[in-house]
């Protein structure tokens, strides 16, 4: 399909994404509602549930989703391999372990910045412990280490979050597991604030890396002798990567397949050009993640199912459909 | 674009043997230089410390007079284009684009393709007799078309040097040929070609100058015929070998004989 035609599309299903996400809930409103509220008139339980509910949850649906999208592709460029996911470099082990730490221990009743905060301190000591690990004496990054050493501090801390959850209570398992399949139920204005702090400028900076990203897929040899400081671009990327990363998970837990499925299923359409695959990854991950979050509060209202599992519901069959049908081609 | 090396000593982080054991040599401007030696013998190290990639332990690295490691990744990507042993395509590319990215140490990050990058990359096709391929998927092309697409994507650079890392290997007679007829040509017009080669005969027919690696040191360097002697080249390649002038094509040509004890 044409590149211009495909990101036509996903513009307009993340406009629909974010309309329907602010429409739709346990008190659906209709478009009028919205507007009327938006004006500051009409129902001011209508306006309290669009701006301290639903747009914070809209917006931050967007953000994430957008992010683990792109932060996949970059890995998957980085370490020119096709399974590489946000997640890799240990993140999702590291920052679930914090979050566990804080539920076990019941601290999520002293503030609830905690939980978050000690998400996000878990996933940026995974990367920094596996970066230590794969950088060489000559502060060089070995692609193969870091895979390896990402596969095993994740491994580490999954052991970690085991031992904690079997001195926990019954309740407080109940709450890790459902934050570990990741959610964005009570989000407010301040997580919007925190993850587009790290979102929006790191977006920009991976964007701007495309080109170099391009030639690093066919190599680092050869993306120097084609004029990139390939260990600049590594640690920039992978850094810059992983604090998106790190910043969605903090909020919103692990979210599975996002950064896996939008890319791939990206790449089967408009192939493999960073420049291009990079603004498109953020653009459909953030509408994937908005319609997914749809799901998630619409299916067994009042129940909230775990966005995790909307995502690989969704994303999974979509995902071998399209492999399926680029190997009959 | 000329290179030098001056007792050139390279060693892996951690290895006891060094690469390269002091390693003198001089490529002139236009000339294609050919560089053998057996497996091991340092050829691809050589390679690696002329463009900047490994640091030289003692010795010093010239290019174009200036210190190999001063340069710019960028700077000298617009003057040496270079083409890699081993490359390891993970996604699917249009060989277009993949010449294309010949062009990134004129564009950088952000700017767009202009007139002159699109003329760039159309000459470099043409020249490697890939301009029919151009929208045809990198991973889906044959060994020999692959080969010539590579060379292809460093002559977009536009560079004044190539230095290429036995571009023939695993190719059939026609693209072998190909190959180093297209090197012939572009040293002829005064590029400096580096070539590192298993293809003894193809380098003594075509090359300017020959350098003979062993273990790390010069076995022999200069004009063809000084290099092709039995016995130089017998005991570099631990093989007895015969050398005689092709009368076909008038250029000294190995025989390797049999070895009686080859293990």
């Amino acid at each position: 399909m044409n590149r211009r035609v495909t990101a036509l599309v996903l513009v307009g299903a993340l406009l629909l994404a974010f309309l329907l996400s602010v429409r739709l809930g346990h008190i659906s409103l209709s478009t009028e509602e919205v507007l009327r509220a938006l004006s500051g008139a009409g129902d001011p339980t209508h306006r309290r549930i669009l701006f301290e509910i639903r747009l914070p949850r809209a917006v931050l649906g967007i953000l994430v989703g957008g992010g683990l999208a792109l932060a996949g592709s970059v890995f998957q460029a980085l370490l020119r391999n096709p399974l590489a996911e946000p997640y890799i470099l240990g993140i999702s082990g590291g920052s679930a372990a914090g979050a566990v730490l804080v539920l076990s221990l019941g601290l999520v009743t002293v503030s609830s910045a905690l939980l978050p905060a000690a998400a996000f301190g878990g996933a940026l000591l995974a990367v920094l412990l596996v970066f230590r690990v794969a950088a060489s004496a000559d502060r060089s990054l070995d692609v193969r280490v870091l895979l390896l050493a990402g596969v095993v501090v994740g491994s580490f801390f999954t052991a970690v979050i085991a031992l904690i959850l079997a001195l926990s209570e019954a309740q407080a398992v109940r709450s890790a597991v459902v934050w570990m399949m990741g959610s964005l139920y009570g989000v407010g204005w301040g997580s919007v604030g925190v993850v587009s702090a790290y979102t929006i400028p790191a977006a920009l900076v991976l964007m701007s890396l495309a080109r170099a990203l391009n030639l690093m897929s066919v190599g680092e040899e050869t993306a120097s002798y084609l004029g990139t400081d390939v260990e600049a671009v590594k640690r920039i990327a992978y850094g810059v990567a992983s604090l998106i990363t790190a910043a969605g998970v903090a909020v919103a837990g692990i979210i599975g397949f996002v950064g896996l499925i939008v890319p791939h299923t990206l790449r089967l359409v408009v192939g493999s050009d960073q420049r291009i695959l990079l603004p498109l990854s953020f653009l459909a991950g953030g509408a994937f993640l908005t319609f997914a979050d749809l799901g998630a509060r619409l299916i067994l209202d009042p129940t909230e199912i775990p966005i995790g599992v909307i995502t690989a519901f969704l994303g999974v069959p979509l995902f071998l459909v399209l492999l399926r049908r680029s190997l009959e081609r | 674009m000329n290179f030098q090396t001056r007792d050139l000593v390279v060693r892996y982080g951690g290895a006891e043997r060094r690469a390269l054991a002091g390693v003198t040599m001089d490529v002139p401007d236009g000339a294609l230089y050919a560089v053998l030696g057996p497996n091991g013998s340092g050829k691809s190290t050589l390679m690696r410390a002329l463009l900047g990639v490994l640091r030289p332990e003692e010795g010093s690295v010239l290019v174009g007079g200036r210190e190999a490691r001063s340069w710019t990744r960028r700077e000298l990507a617009r003057a040496v284009g270079a083409v890699p042993q081993a490359e390891h395509l993970a996604f699917p590319l249009s060989v277009r684009d993949f010449v294309g990215m010949g062009r990134y140490p004129h564009l950088g990050a952000l700017r767009a393709e202009g007139e002159g990058d699109r003329r760039a990359i159309a000459s470099a096709l043409e020249q490697c007799d890939v301009a029919p391929l151009r929208d045809r998927d990198v991973t889906t092309l044959s060994g020999g078309e692959l080969q010539r697409v590579r060379i292809a994507r460093a002559l977009a650079q536009e560079p004044s040097a190539l230095v290429l890392d036995e571009p023939t290997a695993s190719l059939d007679v026609r693209h072998e040929m190909s190959i180093f007829q297209l090197l012939r040509a572009s040293a002829s017009r005064g590029m400096t070609v580096l070539l590192i080669t298993h293809h003894i005969n193809l380098a003594a027919r075509f090359a300017d100058r020959l350098l003979l690696l062993d273990r790390g040191v010069v076995a022999a360097e200069g004009e063809v015929a000084d290099v092709f002697q039995e016995e130089t080249l017998g005991a570099v390649y631990r093989w007895p070998l015969a050398v005689r002038e092709d009368p076909v094509i008038g250029a000294p040509q190995v025989t390797p004989l049999e070895d009686p004890s080859p293990f």
